[in-house]
C-alpha cells in the first residue's frame, strides 16, 4: 500500500540519520510540526495516563476517517506522536486495527520506543488509538 | 583521583551490562547479584529441589536445613538477638499488607495511623486502605525542604489515638536518613505499634535492630543483593502475636477439619503455601557473601562515590537536587527540561536510571513536581559508572537547552 507523504517523508529523514543524537534533533523537529492543541482540547477526557509526561490525544471519526491530534509536554515524545500521527491519519477504523505500529516504529529505527516497559506514553496512545477503533 | 570498586568482578552481570554498554545505575531499584547467589541458587536447583517443611525424605529434610538457616541468617544480620523472629514473605510490599491486614481487627473507627509524607506507595496504600475499611484517620507526617520527617510537628500528631506509626528509615525517592529514635521513642510512649520500611535502609550499612527498638522491620531480598520475590518481615515476639492469621492454606495450619481449623504461631502461620525456597536459600548465601565483605569499606566506597554524585549534580547549572541526599541516591529535575526527555537521552545512551515518580506520587505532588530522574548506587558502582553518566547528562542537556 502507498504510504501519506509524510510518513515518506519520515522514513525517509530517519532511514538517514546516523545516531542516538541525529534522531533525537530530527525527533525535536518532528515534534515542533505536530498542530498545537488548544486549552479546550487539553481535557482529562483527552488525557491519556500511564504515561511519565502528560499526554493528550483529541480523537475525531469523519466518515469513518478518524482525525487525530495529540500532544505532550516532553518534546521527544511530541517527536514520537507526530511520527505516530503521520501514519495513522485518515485511516478506517479497520485499517488503524490492522495496521502494525511496531513495524511501523521499527522501519524508523525507533522501535524500543514503543516497548511496555516504556513509561513514555507512546505504547498507551496506541493502545488508546485501538480502543477508539474498535468501538469498544 | 578514580575510585574503583573491589566488589565490581563478584556481580557478573555488571560486566555483562557493560558489554552491552549499559551503565547501571538503578540500585534503588533492583540490585546486581552476586555469584555466590547464582552458585547457591544452581546448588540448590541442581542437587534436588524440595518442598519445606513437610516431606520425612533427605532431600526436604535438606532444603528444610537451608530454609532455616537463611532465617537464622536474617536474623543475625539484623541482629534481632532474642527480641522476635524472622518471618518470610513474598516481598516487602507483601510484608507491609500482611501487617496490614493482620493488625486490621485491633482498629476501632476513629482510631489513627500515622505515615509520612514521604512513603512508597507500598507503605502508604496498604494503612490507606485499611483506614478506609475500618473508618480510620490516616495521618500524614509533614517532611521538611530539606527531606526530613519534621520531628517537632510529628511528635505533636503522634498522640494517644495513634495506633500504628509506619515509616520508611531512608527515602527512596530523597537519599535521606529519617530521624527514627525519636519518632519510634515517642510513638511508644503513645501506646502505638512501630513499623520501619527498611527496603532501602537495610542495603546501606549494618541495620542493628535490638538499638532501633521498633515493633516491626520490613525490608525485600531484591534490593539488598538478594533474588526477588522474597521479603523479610521481623516481629518483635509480642508484636507478632498480635497478628491475626490473614492467608490460609498449607504449611500455616495445625489442625484442620472441614468446618474449622487451627493455625501454627508466627512465623510460620503467617507463611501460608509453599514458600519462596530458593529464593529464601539464595537470600541466605547473599548474605554469607555481604558478611565477608569489610563492612566499613563497603561503607566508604559508597560515601566516597555518594560524595562525587552530590558533587556532579550541584556543580552543573540549572540542576535542582530533591532534599539533601545523604546516600546512597539522589533524585534531580533540570529547570525549563523535562525529565522525560533527560531520561529518554539517557536511555539512547546507555545509561539505566529511573526517571518519574519513584512510586511516591504524593510525595512529587507535594514538590511540585510530576516526575525527577533518580541516580542510585550499589556497591559495584565505580566512578567510570558515574563519569559515563555525567557525560551522558551533558550530552542530553545540550542537545535539549
Amino acid at each position: 500500500m502507498t504510504l501519506p507523504a509524510q510518513a515518506d517523508q519520515a522514513l525517509e529523514a530517519f532511514a538517514q540519520s546516523k545516531g542516538w543524537e541525529q534522531r533525537a534533533r530530527l525527533l525535536m523537529q518532528w515534534g515542533d510540526r505536530l498542530e498545537p492543541l488548544t486549552e479546550a482540547e487539553k481535557t482529562e477526557a483527552n488525557r491519556v495516563h500511564g504515561c511519565e509526561s502528560l499526554v493528550w490525544l483529541v480523537a475525531d471519526a469523519v466518515d469513518g476517517h478518524w482525525r487525530f491530534k495529540a500532544s505532550s509536554d516532553a518534546r521527544l515524545l511530541r517527536g514520537l506522536l507526530a511520527l505516530l500521527l503521520v501514519r495513522v491519519q485518515g485511516l478506517s477504523g479497520e485499517a488503524l486495527l490492522a495496521l502494525d505500529v511496531q513495524d511501523w516504529f521499527g522501519q524508523l529505527g525507533l522501535e524500543r520506543q514503543l516497548s511496555p516497559s516504556r513509561s513514555n506514553g507512546l505504547h498507551a496512545v496506541v493502545q488508546r488509538m485501538a480502543v477508539l477503533a474498535s468501538g469498544r | 583521583m578514580f575510585q574503583p570498586s573491589p566488589w565490581r568482578a563478584d556481580f557478573p552481570a555488571i560486566d555483562a551490562l557493560q558489554r552491552q554498554h549499559q551503565t547501571y545505575l538503578d540500585s534503588a531499584a533492583t540490585a546486581q547479584k552476586p555469584q555466590a547467589l547464582l552458585d547457591a541458587l544452581g546448588h540448590y536447583y541442581g542437587s534436588g529441589a524440595a518442598n519445606v517443611h513437610r516431606a520425612q525424605h533427605l532431600p526436604g529434610a535438606r532444603a528444610t536445613q537451608a530454609f532455616e538457616a537463611s532465617r537464622d541468617k536474617v536474623a543475625r544480620w539484623l541482629n534481632v538477638g532474642q527480641t522476635g523472629q524472622i518471618v518470610f514473605t513474598h516481598g516487602a510490599t507483601a510484608a507491609l499488607n500482611l501487617l496490614a491486614y493482620g493488625l486490621e481487627s485491633r482498629f476501632e473507627a476513629g482510631d489513627e495511623i500515622a505515615i509520612s509524607a514521604l512513603e512508597h506507595h507500598a507503605n502508604l496504600l496498604p494503612w490507606q486502605q485499611l483506614a478506609h475499611r475500618r473508618n480510620l484517620r490516616l495521618v500524614i507526617l509533614p517532611v521538611d525542604a530539606r527531606g526530613f520527617i519534621d520531628l517537632e510537628r510529628a511528635l505533636q500528631m503522634i498522640g494517644p489515638r495513634t495506633r500504628v506509626l509506619a515509616v520508611s528509615q531512608l527515602s527512596n525517592v530523597l537519599g535521606t536518613w529519617q530521624p527514627l529514635p525519636a519518632l519510634l521513642a515517642h510513638a511508644r510512649a503513645q501506646g502505638a505499634l512501630t513499623v520501619v520500611d527498611g527496603a532501602q535502609g537495610v542495603v546501606h550499612g549494618r541495620q542493628d535492630l535490638q538499638q532501633l527498638g521498633c515493633d516491626f522491620y520490613v525490608f525485600s531480598s531484591h534490593k539488598l543483593y538478594g533474588p526477588d520475590g522474597v521479603g523479610v518481615l521481623y516481629g518483635r515476639d509480642q508484636a507478632l502475636g498480635l497478628l491475626r492469621h490473614w492467608q490460609f492454606g498449607g504449611e500455616m495450619v495445625q489442625l484442620a477439619e472441614y468446618q474449622r481449623a487451627s493455625f501454627r504461631p508466627a512465623p510460620l502461620g503467617l507463611e501460608a503455601g509453599t514458600p519462596p525456597i530458593a529464593g529464601v536459600i539464595g537470600l541466605g548465601a547473599t548474605l554469607d557473601y555481604l558478611a565477608s565483605l569489610d563492612a566499613a569499606a563497603v561503607l566508604a566506597h559508597e560515601a566516597g562515590l555518594h560524595a562525587r554524585l552530590i558533587e556532579g549534580l550541584t556543580q552543573r547549572e540549572g540542576i535542582r537536587l530533591l532534599g539533601l541526599p545523604q546516600c546512597a541516591l539522589a533524585s534531580f529535575v533540570v529547570e525549563g527540561v523535562h525529565n522525560a526527555d533527560i531520561a529518554h537521552l539517557l536511555t539512547e545512551q546507555g545509561i539505566a536510571v529511573r526517571a518519574g515518580h519513584h512510586c511516591a506520587m504524593p510525595l512529587l505532588q507535594g514538590l511540585g513536581l510530576d516526575g525527577a530522574i533518580r541516580v542510585s548506587l550499589g556497591l559495584y558502582n565505580d566512578q567510570a559508572d558515574l563519569q559515563r553518566f555525567f557525560e551522558a547528562l551533558d550530552q542530553a542537556l545540550e542537545l535539549l537547552r
